[in-house]
């Protein structure tokens, strides 16, 4: 069964990649918008063996790493101190469900205006988003407690570092992996964008680069290096977040915000 | 006279990932219109798969189901099929009436016969002030009776209950299976009541149909010569009751070990011990 | 009475007193970055006239709602033939995963390629962008409905397209509308982006604007309006949501309490 699903998969990747091949050549669409799969290729075969690319290419996954990093810590942070300080919880919830829709792009300009094209722009902009997805899964997750492993901890004269240790942690850790891996797609979206818009440097200035000057298969292939890097990042967040939990009884569907 | 409900050489074989599991081997029984029949039979011997070859619900490797003398291919509809798993058959984003009336709209029926079928099926199972409310708004017993509602405002020839009272406390089983006794009366449907509740079986029913182990064919029939007024407190202490369920259990007892040879062919039989 | 007043105060306290230590910590403020709160809401009503309102405002959001609305039936519709069939599934999900892995932002320079800057260009953008989580979690709500839900409408003879909408797409909507959240989210940074990247008007061209000239004040009422606007229809699509997703909560709530 499986096996089989896999070579389906296989099958309709390769008619997709069929279709990218003869669709522009026959002339259905035309070739200077949408390049042959095979030009795709060449010209992402030509990056990689472009030094800027590489460059590029680290600076996209320096910003995502230290955004997701700082918007990590900080979010577990006051998650866990808004859950344990009484009634912290209440008086923010209003703040957050108001600071939290807002859309991080809104703060493009003021970014602009501040750090230019510095990486710094780049993080106001990844950390302000993931934050909030690293919140509320850790408030979610905080929630979800069961209240007689918690009582169970306090009659036992366990102090609230202790609870927090034992009893609020492993609750909320599969909470706080799905953050994670929300909060690692959420930046990567936010990396690019920043780099696309701002012109901070990174996969997203090299697309815009093409952009301007009509080089076609490469805006592509650079579009398909950032589809991959996604690809990459889902699927290592997914295996960290199934490895971490190995211990975990997770039944819990994935509750998208 | 035919019967209403034919089956003859039920044979259902499960095959997947390299096994192949016979899950029923033969089996042949009828129906009369009108009867309250029981099956029982190990656990595991395919009663489920049975019943919802009967239904239409899964085709036989062999053998067929006749209903009026039609052979069954999908789910007909002269049969309503009442599920174990209640909380998983009603719909929990309709209300109640809402639950009841749907089968209905298959049916090209009028609102206001809709509407009467639906008071009326409700009214039976003592659930009229229910009507607004949701599914998962009441206790387990109280849904089954939504699921026994919604069978009979379907207006069904035959009623397929699978173990429906199985995954009930014993004192809302017991106020079921008066419920569904009293509407066997009442409204004259055939009933086909698949449980693993021996005495359910004997109490309920007016013929119990004994299942051997897997792969299953028919063990015995026996007819359960109760009155036909019978109540949880009396039926269940008097003599004949008692000589009943111990002559199905040894049955059970005997189709688990495989000791005793199976029946052939027949329609009822009369095969209580006398003591 | 009191435990109304106390939510109320709850609710009230600290955004008031985020706002009022602004205020004045903004107040002598002549950093040109971070002008007095006071100027800032003065310039408001300036900025945003109602002609403004019309000219830019107004576009933005027609194109927003024009691109969700498309991104949510195709996905819908796409989603229920994709997770209806096993097979199918099975054929597509590669192709999908890298799809959707794309971040959408990216978008912009392709689709400008082709349709211009005009306002086909920013629906296009929007809707190629809303609808993968549409589409993915249309999906898996349509694959993941209850099996024996699905026995007791065949057994009733619940067929066709009455099958789709009163079991399929009901028991699917949770999940739908966790995707169509997620596409809002989506929708809404496309649209400034792409207004930001290449436009005429609309609200994210006029931010830059202000930006570019360096008309402060002007730039941080922009902010606001597009963090109001980013509230405002939180807000609308969670009433929505409520009312349609009514059941399931309360569903919730009853399995929470007794499991």
């Amino acid at each position: 069964m499986k096996g089989l699903n896999t070579a389906l998969g296989a099958a309709g990747l390769a008619a997709f990649l069929a279709l990218g091949e003869v669709v522009p050549r026959v002339g259905i669409v035309k070739e200077a918008y949408f390049p042959p799969t095979s030009r795709i290729a060449s010209a992402f075969w030509d990056e990689l063996k472009d030094g800027a690319f590489w460059s590029a290419l680290g600076d996209t996954l320096t910003g995502w790493a230290l955004g997701l990093a700082i918007a990590v810590g900080a979010g577990i942070v006051v998650g866990v101190l808004l859950s344990v300080v009484p009634h912290l919880r209440e008086a923010t919830a209003s703040t957050i469900e108001f600071l939290r829709p807002i859309p991080s792009v809104a703060l493009i300009p003021l970014a602009v205006l501040l750090y230019g094209t510095e990486l710094k722009s780049v993080l106001l902009l990844v950390v302000y988003a993931s934050f909030w997805q690293i919140l509320i899964q850790v408030l979610y997750g905080v929630q979800d407690v069961d209240p007689v492993a918690e009582e169970t901890a306090r009659s036992y004269g366990l102090g609230t570092w202790a609870r927090v240790r034992h009893v609020l942690w492993p609750s909320a850790l599969p909470y706080v992996m799905t953050g994670v891996r929300l909060a690692a797609a959420v930046a990567l979206i936010l990396t690019i964008t920043a780099e696309l818009v701002i012109g901070a440097p990174g996969l997203g200035a090299t697309i815009a680069v093409a952009q301007a000057s009509q080089a076609v298969p490469e805006m592509y292939a650079l579009i398909v290096v950032t589809g991959l890097l996604g690809l990459l990042i889902n699927v290592g967040a997914r295996t960290v977040e199934r490895r971490a939990l190995a211990w975990h009884q997770s039944v819990r569907g994935e509750v998208a915000v | 006279m035919h019967a209403l409900l034919d089956v003859s050489g039920l044979n259902k074989v499960y095959e997947g990932s390299g096994r192949r599991v016979e899950a029923v081997r033969d089996l042949t029984f009828t129906v009369d219109a009108g009867e309250l029949v029981c099956l029982v039979g190990p656990s595991g011997c395919g009663k489920t798969t049975l019943l919802k070859c009967m239904g239409g619900l899964l085709t036989p490797t062999a053998g067929e189901v006749l209903l009026s003398g039609q052979k069954v291919s999908g789910p007909p509809p002269g049969m309503a099929f009442v599920f174990q798993e209640y909380g998983r058959s009603l719909f929990p984003w309709m209300r109640v009436g809402e639950n009841v009336e749907l089968p209905l709209k298959q049916k090209a029926l009028s609102k206001a016969r809709r509407r009467e079928l639906v008071a009326d099926a409700l009214e039976s199972v003592g659930l009229t002030d229910a009507v607004g409310a949701y599914p998962w708004q009441l206790s387990g017993g109280m849904q089954q009776r939504v699921a026994i509602a919604r069978a009979l405002a379907y207006e069904p020839d035959v009623l397929l209950m699978d173990e429906p009272f199985a995954a009930v406390d014993a004192q809302t089983r017991a106020d079921l299976e008066d419920l569904v006794r009293g509407l066997w009366r009442e409204r004259g449907i055939t009933i086909l009541f698949v449980t693993h509740d021996i005495d359910e079986a004997v109490y309920l029913g007016e013929r119990v149909v004994v299942l051997s182990a897997s792969p299953t064919v028919v063990q015995e029939q026996l007819k359960v010569d109760l009155p036909v007024e019978r109540d949880q407190l009396h039926t269940r202490v008097a003599p004949r009751f008692a000589e009943l369920r111990t002559h199905v259990y040894e049955q059970i007892q005997a189709a688990k070990r495989g000791t005793l040879p199976v029946q052939d062919r027949l329609t009822k039989t009369d095969t209580p011990p006398l003591r | 009475m009191k435990r109304t007043l106390l939510r109320v105060l709850f609710a009230v306290a600290l955004p008031a007193v985020l706002v009022a230590l602004w205020w004045l910590a903004s107040d002598g403020s002549t950093d040109v970055y971070w002008p007095p709160l006071r100027t800032i809401l003065k310039t408001f009503p300036d900025v945003w006239t109602g002609d403004r309102l019309k000219t830019d405002v107004l576009p933005s959001v027609l194109r927003l709602a024009a691109g969700y609305a498309t991104a949510a039936v195709v996905g819908v519709a796409l989603g229920t033939v994709i997770g209806s069939y096993r097979r199918v599934r099975a054929v597509c999900e590669p192709v999908l995963e890298f799809l959707r892995a794309v971040p959408p932002p990216v978008l912009v320079p392709v689709i400008m390629l082709f349709a211009g800057i005009g306002d086909t260009m920013k629906i296009v953008v929007i809707a190629s962008g809303c609808v993968w989580p549409v589409l993915l979690n249309t999906v898996e709500g349509v694959r993941a409905v209850d099996p024996v839900m699905k026995e007791t409408a065949l057994s009733y003879g619940v067929t066709g397209v009455a099958r789709l909408r009163t079991l399929v797409l009901r028991s699917a909507s949770p999940q739908i509308f966790a995707g169509l959240r997620q596409a809002l989210s989506i929708g809404i940074i496309l649209m400034v982006i792409s207004e930001m990247f290449a436009a005429t008007d609309g609200l994210g061209y006029t931010v830059v604007q202000f930006q570019r000239s360096f008309a402060i004040p002007d730039m941080w009422t922009g902010i606001l309006v597009l963090g109001l606007l980013g509230f405002l229809l939180s807000v609308v699509f969670q009433v929505v949501e409520r009312r349609v997703l009514g059941w399931y909560h309360g569903l919730r709530a009853a399995s929470r309490r007794s499991p």
